[in-house]
């Protein structure tokens, strides 16, 4: 490769990140704004439910089933994001995204909704109000990212509350599993025993277990990615300075 | 009296931008190969095929068969150095991978102890089917070790250990996975019995006998020298007709192998098996039908990738 090619591969890189930039068209963008105030309106939706929920009952036992309506609507609802990155509208992994969205959805339909006696804990507040407040700011962080008129106030509150929010979230969600365990085993929920014609057997109740494992080696990883990505986005004055 | 110009190379870490080694009286048409043994003798922990050297701390490896002259660089080259890690030659990484499920699968054949019920400790299950099945799964892992060794010529020399460490992983995880439950004593044998099963036993078998022909054909390919770079042709052999209609007749043939062989055994593991293969091999296929397309202007259009008009 000569001294061109270096070059070329220079511009190149620099010319897919600009095509990158420029990424959405005119109409996807609408829909992506469309979308993001959807979704926060949505939760800011939820958010009003519990309170006025917790207003009028005095206490935090129960509140679950005064937002399971919006919670399942709109969190199921964040599905579409998938799509948006398969499709390329949003520069983010499918992969990635793909993940956290199925381990919300399935937090709320395979473990919330499909275990009743669940659905009384303290630990479902716990992750529904960190998601909630969660999902306000990153769904209005979009949306002015989106109109190119950013607050500082959003993109700080983003890369600021996580740092609470998530183990708060990851806390309520793993209580959530746990207390859910007895009664999967004791129905055999979604599980399939042997012999069958299909030669295929799936015991519920072990892969809770071993999803609430999972969290040990993942949420350390993504945590401490979004504690180097709020150094990149939020420290970035002080980088300016340091660039020789 | 000829004057060699002779280079100097510096080596700096990608990272940290400390200089690593200095080298001069370098020869202009030393490789990136030479320069790579050289650095070995000042880093002996970082054998060459650990090593990864570019002109740009970013950018692309440089190939260990670019000639420094060549190089888009003034007589005082500067290279910048990544530890790839530690390596292993492609043949122990397919011994690696291939020897784990063949024994694996033997352990649950066997029934060997606390894996099934104590009662059912070395016992033999009653079904035909079962020993079928070992036997196809091992012919099936044996071929593939004879071919390590004795038909596959590896190009680019090694493969990282994390990345071994994870096929493995998933390789053997998968054999455990499905030899569990073909072996199982609460097993259920095929619905449609024995038509089922020797229809599938037939098509596997041609399959197998597909897959190695293909690897035969594009070994002798290579055998040829790189002077003059062919796409791979139908032979006189029946089953490399397959490249009539796709570019990587080996995993269409692959891909068939383990579909007979979950229809044999009517077990779902195995058929995840053989989709989820089937995915990775097409995303193979899809390339190098790219690359045979790209590199070749005659290359025929009728064909598709691995699958015949479809795919």
């Amino acid at each position: 490769m000569s001294a061109p090619a270096m070059g070329t591969t220079r511009t190149a890189q620099s010319d897919a990140s600009q095509k990158k930039k420029k990424g959405p068209g005119a109409l996807a963008t609408a829909y992506l704004v469309i979308y993001n105030v959807v979704m926060t309106a949505g939760w800011l939706v939820i958010a009003v439910g519990l309170v006025r929920a917790y207003l009028a009952r005095g206490s935090y036992h129960g509140l679950y089933y005064s937002i399971e309506k919006p919670l399942k609507f709109f969190q199921t609802g964040a599905l579409l994001e998938i799509l948006h990155c398969a499709v390329g509208i949003v520069p983010s992994s499918v992969v990635l995204t793909g993940f956290q969205v199925m381990s919300r959805v399935f937090l709320t339909w395979a473990v919330t909704h499909s275990v009743r006696e669940v659905q009384s804990e303290d630990s479902v507040l716990l992750f529904v109000a960190a998601w909630t407040v969660t999902e306000i700011i990153r769904y209005s962080f979009y949306t002015f990212s989106l109109l190119n008129h950013l607050p500082y106030l959003i993109k700080w509150a983003r890369y600021t509350f996580f740092i609470v929010l998530y183990p708060m979230g990851v806390t309520g969600e793993l209580l959530t599993i746990y207390a859910a365990l007895p009664y999967v085993q004791k129905t055999g929920l979604y599980s399939v025993t042997l012999p069958n014609k299909y030669n295929f057997s799936f015991d519920y109740h072990t892969f809770l277990i071993l999803t609430m494992i999972s969290y040990i080696p993942l949420f350390p990883q993504l945590y401490f990615h979004m504690l180097r990505q709020r150094k990149k986005v939020l420290g970035h004055v002080e980088e300016y300075t340091k660039v020789e | 009296m000829s004057r060699t110009i002779f280079f100097e190379v510096e080596i700096l870490d990608s990272r940290t931008k400390q200089q690593l080694c200095f080298l001069d009286k370098v020869e202009p048409h030393s490789t990136i190969g030479d320069i790579k043994s050289l650095f070995h003798k000042s880093y002996p922990k970082w054998y060459p095929s650990r090593q990864a050297l570019k002109l740009d701390p970013k950018g692309k490896a440089l190939r260990d068969d670019d000639i420094l002259q060549s190089l888009p660089v003034g007589t005082t080259a500067t290279m910048y150095f990544r530890d790839l890690g530690p390596q292993l030659g492609w043949t122990m990484v397919f011994l690696a991978e291939y020897m784990g499920p063949l024994l694996i699968y033997l352990l649950f054949y066997f029934r060997v102890p606390y894996i099934y019920t104590h009662k059912y400790a070395f016992t033999a299950s009653p079904y035909p089917v079962v020993s079928l099945a070992c036997a196809c799964h091992s012919f099936h892992y044996i071929k593939r070790l004879i071919e390590t060794i004795f038909v596959h010529r590896f190009s680019h020399g090694t493969m990282p250990l994390r990345t071994i460490v994870r096929n493995c992983a998933y390789y053997w995880g998968f054999a455990a996975w499905l030899a569990y439950y073909i072996n199982h004593p609460l097993y259920t044998p095929p619905s449609y019995g024995e038509i089922q099963v020797n229809y599938s036993l037939l098509v596997f078998i041609l399959c197998e006998a597909g897959n190695f022909s293909i690897h035969l054909t594009l070994n002798n390919l290579r055998g040829e020298g790189h002077k003059t770079r062919k796409f791979p042709s139908p032979t006189k052999n029946p089953f490399t007709w397959l490249f009539f209609f796709v570019s990587c007749p080996n995993y269409t043939y692959e891909v068939g192998a383990w579909v007979s062989f979950s229809i044999m055994t009517q077990c779902v593991p195995v058929a995840l098996f053989a989709f989820l293969g089937f995915i990775q091999m097409t995303i193979w296929a899809k390339g190098k039908h790219r690359t045979y397309n790209r590199e070749f202007k005659d290359y025929p259009n009728l064909r598709m990738p691995i699958l015949p008009f479809i795919l």
